[in-house]
């Protein structure tokens, strides 16, 4: 028998994180109506587990045993923050804004090299201001609002980034959102952030969250991207949860006018337990999104793409494609669903979900879904799982290659086909080698 | 000096070669004839080490190595190179990538040194030209979309920049037109020298025109029925091969 939510046992994160908004609700500048009514929703409803449907491979409950802290440990040095943002993973060529613990700092951002055309400002400011855009754009049409991890993000939201790019504004530099936290200890980040792209115009984003030093950091980020009529956004984001016990969970919540081009990437190599969600709606007609995506796992990691796109406007076209490689005993989720509603007539819609399984013991979920409500659309999707091929391996190794270095091969191609999908070539590039560096430890064991 | 001693290979419950006996000396071209179903594709995979046989007994000597303690790689290292039947499609790994993996995991295999991107691009395009290979094939994933024709043509290829002691082909001819069949059997023949051999593992003649055979042997039912000299092959063309099957019975 279900029992209905409210009346189980809550576990120790649950009342932590509730008392956790009671302790800082003082401290959480503005919109204080919507975090409310989210924690409400939250304590309603609990940490997402395997009853939920959407998170039925990703028992959060059973895997957050503790939640850490929102405060940052004082170990944490200035110095460090300025090393890792000049390191090769610096992205020297973008333009970075960064959120610091949590906190959006105009000082370790390059504010100086924003072209005309782009706003940003700090997302507490906005809330405090009240701006009604803003506020507006923040709840967008409700997409993800019964997720929990989504609602808790609401709740807590410490801060985050608001960037606005006029209508028409062509920005040549990419923009990179950067969600550093100190690490050492584990502690939680909540941060919310807000791009607004305006009819016409064309941007490049990244966002890209890293720790000063490793630790069970815990990241609860959302993404609310408004994608006006006829722009072009290529959008890549790297979800991060390297320490040991370390997890993160990434929302995108996405709308998409008319004759808009929108490409999505996200890569998760070598995260504890990670979650990637896409709400996507597709408001406009005559729109083109893809969304694509690459997880690297070994151990006992745990990486999870959840993806619900909606056909609102007719004539749009999507695609999904995402690749897993598994090793040991990881496990990869992927659900794909994509729903076409009655006015969505011509959709084009394919969804492909690959794995290689390399581990005995390796897990891999696919459970690709369509929901298609009109009666003329074209609509597919595939999901494959299996290993690498001993026909291959076995010609490479007749022309001298060593085990190893022919797995490498043949998996370095597998992913790259994925990564191909980044328009962004240096970024591109970074993560081939990032790839190439996974390969080479798996080779070096 | 390839020497093949007594080899009994089987698959699954299948015994495929029985008891196969063959030397083939420096420098000697031998031709490896027979009807289908004879296991003559399965002692070309027993060299060079694919897993899926079973080597019950027998040996495979390599300038006096045994092949069989070795694996695939080593094998390839120790200068055994198996020109495919069907050579494997590789999509997403470069032409120029595979080829440079290839060059260079045999050289450091050797201690030698690995050769610089300069002095290996221009290799390739020497051995690329002399083939008919374009070089815009050497730009696209392995074998993904070639014709049967250029997929051979890349084997030879391989085969040249890769210098082995011993060369199999593996039915190197079907699929080929009589053009390309020839600019393949120059390949070879260019690769001919005192101290390389070579199997070369045909149904027909018409290879043997463009490849001259210093020694030609039947196989049937596992192992070898005849050997002779190039005029066993002529013979063959005109008798087939049912007496073969008859004697080796």
């Amino acid at each position: 028998m279900n029992l209905p939510a409210t009346i189980r046992t809550r576990t120790e994160a649950e009342t932590a994180l509730i008392e956790a908004f009671d302790a800082t609700e003082h401290l959480l500048r503005g919109a204080c109506d919507l975090r409310a009514a989210a924690m409400a929703h939250f304590s309603a409803i609990g940490l997402p587990n395997r009853r939920v449907e959407s998170w039925h491979y990703t028992d959060l409950r059973a895997m957050l045993r503790e939640a850490a802290p929102i405060r940052a440990p004082d170990s944490f040095t200035l110095a460090r923050a300025h090393e890792l943002l000049q390191g090769p993973g610096g992205q020297t060529h973008a333009i970075r804004l960064l959120v610091l613990n949590g906190a959006y700092r105009p000082d370790l951002s390059d504010l100086a090299d924003l072209p005309a055309g782009v706003a940003v400002t700090s997302l507490s400011d906005e809330l405090v201001a009240g701006d009604p855009e803003v506020l507006t754009a923040l709840v967008g049409e409700g997409q993800g609002g019964d997720d929990a991890v989504v609602a808790l993000n609401a709740a807590l939201m410490q801060d985050g980034i608001v960037v606005r790019v006029a209508p028409g504004a062509e920005i040549e530099r990419p923009l990179a959102l950067v969600n550093m936290m100190s690490g050492g200890a584990p502690h939680a980040a909540f941060v919310r952030s807000l791009v607004i792209v305006g009819a016409g115009a064309r941007v490049r984003l990244t966002e890209t969250t890293t720790a000063c030093t490793p630790a069970a950091t815990q990241a609860n980020e959302a993404m609310v991207l408004k994608i006006g009529d006829r722009a072009n956004v290529d959008y890549v984001t790297r979800v991060f949860a390297q320490g040991e016990g370390a997890i993160a969970v990434h929302s995108l919540l996405a709308t998409v006018g008319a004759d808009a081009h929108f490409n999505a990437f996200c890569f998760m190599p070598e995260v504890g337990l990670a979650r990637r969600q896409i709400f996507a709606r597709l408001n406009g007609r005559r729109s083109n999104v893809r969304f694509g995506g690459l997880s690297l796992l070994r151990g006992r990691q745990h990486a999870d793409t959840t993806l619900v796109v909606e056909h609102v406007a007719p004539d749009c076209t999507s695609r999904e494609f995402f690749r897993h490689i598994l090793d040991h005993e990881s496990t990869g989720v992927f659900q794909g669903k994509v729903v076409v509603r009655p006015n969505a007539q011509k959709t084009d819609g394919a969804m492909k979900s690959q794995a290689i399984m390399l581990g005995d013991d390796a897990v891999m979920n696919n459970k690709p879904e369509l929901e298609i409500f009109a009666d003329d659309v074209v609509c597919g999707h595939g999901a494959t799982v299996g290993q690498l091929d001993d026909d291959q391996i076995f010609y490479l190794q007749a022309r001298g290659l060593p085990r190893e270095e022919a797995e490498s091969l043949l998996l370095e191609a597998f992913a790259n086909e994925a990564l191909d999908l980044i328009a962004d070539e240096k970024l591109r590039a970074r993560f081939i080698d990032d790839t190439k560096a996974w390969l080479a430890q798996r080779g070096a064991k | 000096m390839l020497e093949v001693k007594n080899l009994h290979v089987s698959i699954g419950d299948r015994k495929i070669l029985d008891g196969l006996n063959l030397t083939v000396k420096n420098g000697e071209v031998a031709a490896i004839m027979g009807p289908n179903g004879t296991g003559k594709s399965t002692l070309s995979y027993v060299i060079a080490g694919r897993p899926d046989y079973e080597v019950a007994e027998g040996e495979i000597l390599l300038d006096g190595v045994n092949l069989l303690d070795m694996d695939t790689t080593e094998r390839a290292n120790a200068g055994v190179f198996l020109a495919f039947q069907y050579p494997l499609e590789i999509p997403g790994v470069a032409t120029m990538t595979f080829l440079k993996a290839a060059l260079n995991a045999q050289a450091r295999a050797r201690g030698q040194k690995e050769l610089q991107t300069p002095d290996f691009m221009k290799k390739v395009r020497d051995a690329a030209q002399k083939l008919g290979v374009k070089q815009d094939m050497l730009k696209r994933p392995l074998n993904v979309g070639f014709s049967g024709g250029e997929k051979k043509r890349m084997e030879i290829l391989q085969m040249a920049l890769l210098q082995p002691k011993l060369g199999i082909l593996d039915e190197t001819d079907s699929g080929l037109d009589i053009d390309a069949l020839r600019v393949v059997a120059e390949g070879v023949n260019a690769l001919r020298s005192k101290d390389r051999s070579f199997l070369v593992i045909t149904h027909y003649q018409r290879l043997l025109d463009y490849i001259k055979p210093d020694t030609v042997h039947v196989m049937a039912r596992g192992k070898i029925a005849r050997s002779g000299g190039p005029e066993l092959a002529l013979e063959l063309e005109k008798s087939g091969y049912a007496e073969f099957i008859g004697e080796a019975a």
